[in-house]
């Protein structure tokens, strides 16, 4: 926002209360409110009024105080977010990062548990990037900002308490890259999010089990980064995806058919996909916990993988 | 804001009420014309409903229908260009669409055309007003509102013909026309959904003003939509907004009484749409669409009130349109004498008698003007018929402003740059 003026945010309690999270924590007072706009509760129209303001110059950052409330937001997203580059034959671009806290959380019931990756993700024109440690969530943050693409930023509610000392210098992120998380040789383990400590969680138990698995943060999950994601395959032929998302029609599943598409002569293994049971995210914690996946599952699914030759 | 508080105390009416007095809201913002913004209405609109779905629907005001008052009263200075200007331009828009009527059916153009006749009064008086900085944002009805706008009728005709040298390069089409050298910001075929953006455009001008400190940006933004839309969410929402924090904009709706097939008054409890402007702080004005010198005049009041830095206002055109919804619409709800009364009001005849009566211009000088137009009508259609259609080039390449968003490809290179990509054959 130093840099550039013409950056702003737009959203419910994003201004004089910090943002729901404190994600915007103090931008009001340095930058003042019309920089940092509260907006009134309506998720639909200023969301429209960040693409307008996009088309005419500026670069909203938009803020959904829960990722959920943007499904009240959809036809713009879909529609002017997404399409109307295209539809105005590109005469109008549309930089706005539109942002908040997703996923499953802490028994916050079924509408704040969303992944709204999986409805975004067949919408035209449109980037989808996850965060899931402090040092990406800055440099995808500003990379964001700078494209001139529409971006959606899924950050997730129970990954806000990470601490990590991140460079004091200016550093941007590419916004199409897989993040390497952990290299190995045995097998894939693609993941997003906050899966990515889930997974990274078994991948201690695996290691002390011998095996050696390669983990990939695939962070761009529309597009994937398939160079990342071959490369790792042509080394270790075997294919687990973990996500929080839906299993059906949910990143994942994407995920496969475009693993399938390019890479099947390279695999020895089915590509296994743990993803959240289709329910309703439940409010109890025992069956929310069941509705997600937990460590122990990804260590049996790779064992189960890795035993096949 | 006490000055909107004598709005708080109207009576209500009743749709089917006929017995009211003239009412002046004086207490508006002094800043503003009296006339416009005192209720404009003598009595109500719908005077002549029996009940929503009992009688011909007859919308016009009452002031419009008993006072006979005559065209142009609302605007009592009008100069001979500026006359001939609003002619030009309404007829461009009825010739224009009448072409497009004769297109379609000849197998020219394709999908949902919705056609502007009989609503020119409001495009015309509203958008020849604005500079070329200032922004407007319409509906699926957009044709006329390009054209009035200043966007070349054969930019519009191309693109209504899907080829490569619309004004949205083919990619558009009837619903979405775009210019951004025009500030023709859109062309939203879904209901409401332009309403948010026009906010966000006004929402513009204030930032400039305001943060980037341009002090010479006073442009101002007119968002047209119609009366369906006046029952959908993001009309309040924005309202709401725009008055919140006093946004340039102009809130036009094209009232035709109809929302497809559904009749305004079935459609909305309080069908006087201009007084939802006043619960939001905002001035709500109704005016007769169907004459373009009263539309004229409200619109340069509104104008120049967003202009000046005072915030939104509402008008409420009533109007009507001669065709049905679109092209593909049997149109079989609304009645013969409905659809004769309005005809018989047509806004183009309406200006052409002015002008001639008060000596603005001879029959044949207006006369010039016609045939000049349907010459460009008939330039736009050949224009269009040999351009050619989009290159397969075309088809990749506005999905993405950076095309990099299509992502890296197994070989580690973007895929915007395989060849197959500019050629438009690579698979994404």
């Amino acid at each position: 926002m130093e840099r550039d003026p013409t950056v702003c945010v737009i959203g419910e309690d994003v201004g004089h209360y910090g943002g729901s999270y404190k994600v915007t924590k103090g931008l009001a007072t340095k930058f003042g409110d019309l920089r940092v706009l509260d907006t009134p509760i309506a998720e639909n129209s200023f969301t429209g009024m960040g693409i307008g303001a996009a088309m005419t110059g500026l670069r909203p950052v938009i803020e959904g105080m829960n990722m959920g409330f943007l499904l009240l937001a959809f036809n713009q997203i879909s529609n002017n977010c997404g399409m109307l580059h295209y539809t105005s034959g590109g005469q109008f671009t549309i930089p706005v990062v539109i942002r908040g806290p997703g996923g499953v959380g802490r028994q916050l019931g079924a509408e704040h548990s969303q992944r709204l990756e999986s409805y975004f993700q067949s919408i035209p024109g449109l980037q989808l990037v996850a965060c899931s440690t402090p040092y990406n969530a800055k440099g995808l943050m500003k990379a964001a900002i700078r494209s001139e693409n529409p971006v959606v930023l899924f950050e997730h509610v129970l990954l806000y308490n990470l601490k990590e000392k991140i460079p004091d210098e200016e550093y941007v992120l590419c916004l199409e890259e897989a993040e390497m998380v952990r290299p190995g040789d045995q097998i894939t383990i693609l993941t997003y999010s906050r899966m990515r400590y889930h997974v990274m969680q078994a991948a201690k138990t695996l290691v002390n089990k011998g095996y050696d698995p390669e983990v990939i943060d695939i962070r761009s999950l529309k597009p994937f980064d398939l160079y990342t994601i071959g490369n790792s395959i042509k080394k270790t032929h075997r294919v687990l995806i973990v996500e929080e998302c839906m299993r059906t029609g949910g990143i994942g599943a994407s995920l496969r058919s475009a693993i399938i598409d390019n890479f099947w002569d390279y695999l020895d293994a089915e590509i296994m996909c743990l993803s959240s049971q289709d329910v309703p995210t439940p409010y109890a914690g025992t069956l929310e916990e069941w509705t997600v996946v937990q460590p122990a599952q990804i260590v049996s699914a790779v064992e189960q993988l890795c035993k096949k030759t | 804001m006490s000055a909107f508080s004598a709005i708080k105390i109207l009576p209500t009416h009743s749709v089917a009420s006929h017995h009211h007095r003239r009412r002046r809201l004086s207490s508006f913002p002094s800043t503003c014309a009296a006339d416009l913004f005192c209720s404009p209405l003598a009595k109500p609109i719908f005077s002549s409903f029996a009940s929503a779905s009992g009688r011909s629907v007859r919308g016009i005001s009452a002031n419009v229908v008993s006072d006979e008052k005559q065209l142009g009263s609302a605007s009592s200075v009008i100069t001979r260009e500026e006359a001939l200007d609003l002619y030009e331009d309404m007829f461009l828009g009825r010739s224009f669409e009448d072409m497009c009527a004769q297109m379609y059916y000849r197998g020219k153009m394709f999908g949902f055309v919705h056609l502007y006749n009989g609503q020119e009064a409001v495009s015309t008086g509203f958008i020849r007003l604005l500079t070329a900085r200032d922004s407007v944002v319409s509906t699926y009805r957009d044709h006329v509102h390009a054209l009035s706008k200043g966007v070349p009728a054969r930019a519009v005709m191309a693109e209504l013909f899907g080829k490569a040298t619309g004004c949205c390069r083919g990619q558009g089409g009837s619903m979405h026309m775009f210019s951004r050298e025009h500030n023709l910001i859109g062309g939203f075929a879904f209901i409401g959904e332009g309403i948010p953006v026009a906010t966000g455009a006004a929402f513009s001008s204030k930032y400039r003003r305001e943060v980037l400190k341009e002090e010479t940006c006073n442009d101002v933004t007119v968002a047209f939509f119609g009366d369906g839309t006046c029952n959908n969410g993001q009309f309040f929402e924005c309202l709401n907004m725009a008055a919140l924090w006093k946004l340039p904009i102009v809130f036009v709706v094209e009232n035709n009484l109809w929302a497809i097939g559904m009749s305004h008054l079935r459609a909305t409890s309080e069908p006087e749409i201009w007084k939802k402007g006043p619960p939001f702080g905002i001035p709500g004005v109704h005016v007769d669409g169907m004459d373009v010198l009263k539309v004229w005049g409200v619109a340069k009041e509104a104008i120049a009130r967003a202009r000046r830095g005072e915030g939104p206002t509402l008008v409420e055109c009533e109007t009507y349109r001669f065709r049905g919804h679109s092209l593909a619409d049997p149109d079989e709800l609304r009645k013969p004498d409905e659809k004769a009364h309005y005809s018989s009001r047509d806004p183009i005849s309406a200006l052409k008698k002015y002008v001639i009566t008060h000596n603005l211009a001879t029959k044949s000088e207006l006369q010039t003007i016609e045939k000049k137009i349907n010459e460009v009508v008939e330039d736009a259609v050949e224009f269009a018929d040999s351009s050619p259609p989009p290159p397969r080039s075309q088809l990749l390449e506005n999905v993405f402003a950076d095309p990099k968003g299509f992502g890296i490809g197994p070989d580690g290179k973007y895929r915007c740059e395989d060849p197959g990509f500019t050629q438009g054959t690579a698979q994404v």
